[in-house]
């Protein structure tokens, strides 16, 4: 008879489970577009209960997930969507459809190696389809690989896609050493844009915002920001990227303002407690502990897709260079978007690990990407290489 | 029209992942003591409602009621996706609570369930299936905790089938365990340490026409000191040790009422001093009580009945690890201070009021089971 003793503790994160006070007690709010109640998606969901196999139906209601996922940046849908192409995920040669919806859950779950695959597969059968020269130019240019990038926006020219086209290009071009050329290239083309869908344009402005900010044109940086947040439809990777330009601007109670609501997801509450910091709020611990236990969940499932952004909360809040520049160092390894390149920069300085970050140098060097933060970083890093070297 | 259709369901190129929040998990823990497996399974209202729809009035707000309404929908739904089984038979899961948690991505429905194994033998198979149909990229975050061990695994679709092995647990390892936890206990019971601060506060005076006078040598202090601590060690182990073999078991409510009842009374002959020879015959008498009182917390820690003998032995040594702690730490301090005003009035006079008040508040609130401080 085996016998044995719990004496480990419950791990931090589980706090003490309750019996609520009373019956209307609100428990959870369920994001609007999660309910079942929803319409479309219950009648999608029923017609493919009662038809099951049916691929037109579940390549619809996978779409609809998947757009859901994006806009509420919430991983459970790009889940839901890969339930529903089940039939079909594991079968040797999907069809174009599934190969795409494939190459988006695969890309969310930053599984950017299989999502290339399926996108050159897809690419290779229907070499017209335009989302997949265009998701394919994204994860492309998140890797680094400017020149690949480069010719997957091309096909976008043919694919009565010009304004997405123009602004794939120019997103590269700016990383490039042509930063003011595509800026300029960019901005004619969106005024001359008359039609074009919401979501088009809002990635657009975006994108000259980002070049704005880097090459220090702050004001018509803020000009984009905004004018892409007046569309009011939720896009997460908008609300970081002007919340890191406001934080960097040091205007952290703007920061605070637009994000405060939306704290649930886990890369804006990081902005707010950097925004507190920045304030010296009496609040800042709280949230502090709040992401810890976050990140902490994400880890016990065995995932590190978040290490950049861990690396920001391990350097800038919890002050441990050292495990700051491991998480960006592993970062850097699948992601190097300015933005990785620069916690990797960061965190090498404040490690006084100068030979960690030798590989944004290279990429400084080699692409000649213009951005006066990186630029400046990278110099301060140098001095402090031959400061050693000195010694 | 194909590509009207995809144009229109383009995901525009800045749109890679961020940080959201982490996707679908569960956390299902079985502790397995003393011969019986129970259970703890979260399972978050947002992948219930997706299964099988919690939010009956659609207003997109989980109440307690419509979850409650759904327990027995829930229970039937969550234990056909989760099998355990030991010795090759399959064991029987019975609800015994429903709970509700706040992780860090929002509300959870806690199961408490006890698990019957016809035969349980040294491994344990769990087969996981919940919600892997629905969302393949949810997770079962299984935790095992056995003999002071804890074996983890994350669940997946093609990993849903886990085999633990109970293994052996290392004596020594064991053993530290338990005189951590006995030393731990003497240091956060404070009623134990009130108790015997309560016995030795008066050691190092003595008593002469109705009053307290400050003792002249250390020698007849340190032996009346080592006469009180030895009664009381000797008494608690002894209840400890017969209450641990099941050979005598009380009430715990009435083993911490009368716990509390034996410090106010120790504490208030202080003040009116009944009796002040012989105090060791005190700190046995409720000496005897307080080692109740230890035997139920080693009762809640578990026992691994292959190593009962170690591990009471281990638990014990702990307390009387800690209890010596207290006793170097304020003998000397007592000692030095005990002509002053100070120590008379204040620690001896005070403290022990202060002591008996705070004795009986416990005392109300063990005995009516009561909350009165926290």
């Amino acid at each position: 008879m085996i016998i044995v003793v719990a004496l480990v503790s419950t791990p931090a994160l589980l706090a003490i489970p309750f019996v609520p006070d009373h019956d209307e007690q609100v428990l959870e709010r369920l994001p609007a577009a999660a309910n079942p109640v929803n319409h479309e998606l219950r009648a999608l969901r029923n017609r493919l209960n009662a038809n099951p196999g049916q691929l037109d139906i579940a390549v619809k209601l996978a779409k609809r997930y998947i757009e859901l996922g994006k806009a509420e940046a919430d991983p459970r849908f790009y889940g839901y969507a890969q339930g529903v192409l089940k039939p079909w995920w594991d079968i040797p040669e999907p069809s174009s459809e599934v190969l795409l919806l494939r190459a988006l859950i695969l890309q969310n779950r930053h599984d950017f190696d299989s999502a290339l695959h399926d996108l050159a597969t897809l690419l290779h059968q229907e070499p017209t389809n335009a989302q997949a020269w265009l998701t394919q130019a994204v994860i492309l240019q998140v890797r680094a690989r400017y020149d690949d990038a480069q010719r997957s926006c091309i096909p976008l020219m043919e694919l009565e896609a010009p304004l997405a086209a123009s602004t794939c290009l120019a997103s590269i071009g700016s990383l490039t050493g042509h930063a003011a050329k595509s800026y300029d290239f960019l901005r004619e083309a969106l005024k001359e844009t008359q039609v074009t869908s919401t979501d088009q344009r809002i990635w657009s402005l975006t994108v000259l915002a980002e070049i704005a900010s880097r090459i220090g044109r702050y004001e018509e940086a803020d000009q984009f920001f905004s004018e892409a947040l007046k569309f009011r439809r939720q896009d997460i990777y908008l609300l970081n990227a002007y919340a890191d330009f406001l934080l960097d601007q040091k205007r952290p109670e703007e920061v605070i303002a637009m994000l405060s609501e939306k704290t649930r997801i886990d890369s804006l509450l990081l902005r707010v407690a950097l925004a507190k910091q920045q304030l010296g709020d009496d609040d800042l611990p709280n949230i502090v502990t709040q992401l810890k236990a976050r990140f902490a969940a994400s880890r016990l499932r065995g995932e590190n897709l978040h290490q950049g952004d861990e690396a920001r909360f391990t350097l800038s809040l919890l002050k441990q260079p050292q495990q700051a520049l491991q998480l960006a160092q592993a970062n850097w390894v699948s992601q190097r978007e300015p933005k990785d390149a620069r916690i990797l920069l960061e965190a090498a300085i404040a490690a006084h690990n100068p030979a960690a970050a030798q590989s944004v140098i290279e990429l400084l060097n080699t692409t000649g990407l213009e951005s006066m933060q990186l630029r400046q970083l990278a110099a301060q890093l140098e001095k402090q290489n031959t400061g050693l070297d000195g010694n | 029209m194909l590509l009207r259709a995809l144009l229109g369901f383009i995901l525009y190129g800045c749109c890679l992942a961020v940080f959201a929040h982490k996707a679908s998990d569960s956390y299902l823990t079985l502790k397995v003591s003393a011969g019986k497996v129970s259970g703890q399974w979260d399972i978050a209202l947002r992948d219930l409602d997706f299964a099988i729809s919690l939010d009956t009035n659609g207003d997109n707000a989980i109440t307690w009621k419509e979850l409650h309404n759904k327990h027995e929908a829930i229970t039937s739904y969550a234990f056909t996706h989760l099998h355990i089984s030991s010795g090759e038979s399959p064991c029987q899961i019975k609800p015994t609570q429903y709970l509700v948690d706040n992780h860090t991505d929002g509300a959870y429905s806690v199961l408490l369930f006890d698990v019957d194994c016809p035969r349980l033998s040294t491994e344990i198979g769990i087969n996981y299936m919940l919600f892997f149909d629905l969302d393949p990229q949810h997770r079962g975050l299984l935790r095992v905790e056995y003999g002071g061990a804890t074996h983890t695994a994350v669940l997946s679709p093609t990993q849903n089938n886990q085999k633990i092995v109970l293994a052996q647990v290392k004596s020594g390892t064991v053993f530290l365990q338990y005189l951590h936890e006995g030393i731990w206990h003497i240091w956060t019971g404070y009623d134990h340490i009130l108790f015997l601060l309560s016995l030795l506060l008066p050691a190092v005076l003595y008593r002469q026409a109705a009053r307290w006078k400050p003792a002249i040598r250390f020698r007849p202090v340190l032996i009346e000191v080592i006469k009180i601590v030895t009664a009381f060690t000797i008494a608690h182990s002894i209840t400890l040790s017969l209450a641990t073999l099941g050979v005598i078991s009380l009430p715990s409510r009435w083993v911490e009422s009368a716990i509390a009842a034996s410090v106010i009374l120790a504490a208030l002959n202080n003040l009116y001093p009944l009796i002040n020879r012989n105090i060791w015959l005190v700190a046995f008498g409720f000496g005897l009580i307080h080692g109740l009182g230890f035997a139920n917390v080693l009762k809640d820690l578990g026992l691994p009945q292959n190593m009962l003998l170690l591990t009471l032995l281990a638990f014990n040594l702990g307390v009387e690890l800690g209890q010596l702690a207290i006793v170097t730490g304020f003998l000397p301090f007592a000692f030095w201070l005990r002509k002053t005003q100070c120590y008379r009035k204040v620690v001896f006079t005070l403290g022990s009021v202060l002591i008996a008040m705070l004795a009986f508040i416990w005392l109300l609130e063990r005995s009516l089971n009561l909350t009165l401080i926290d």
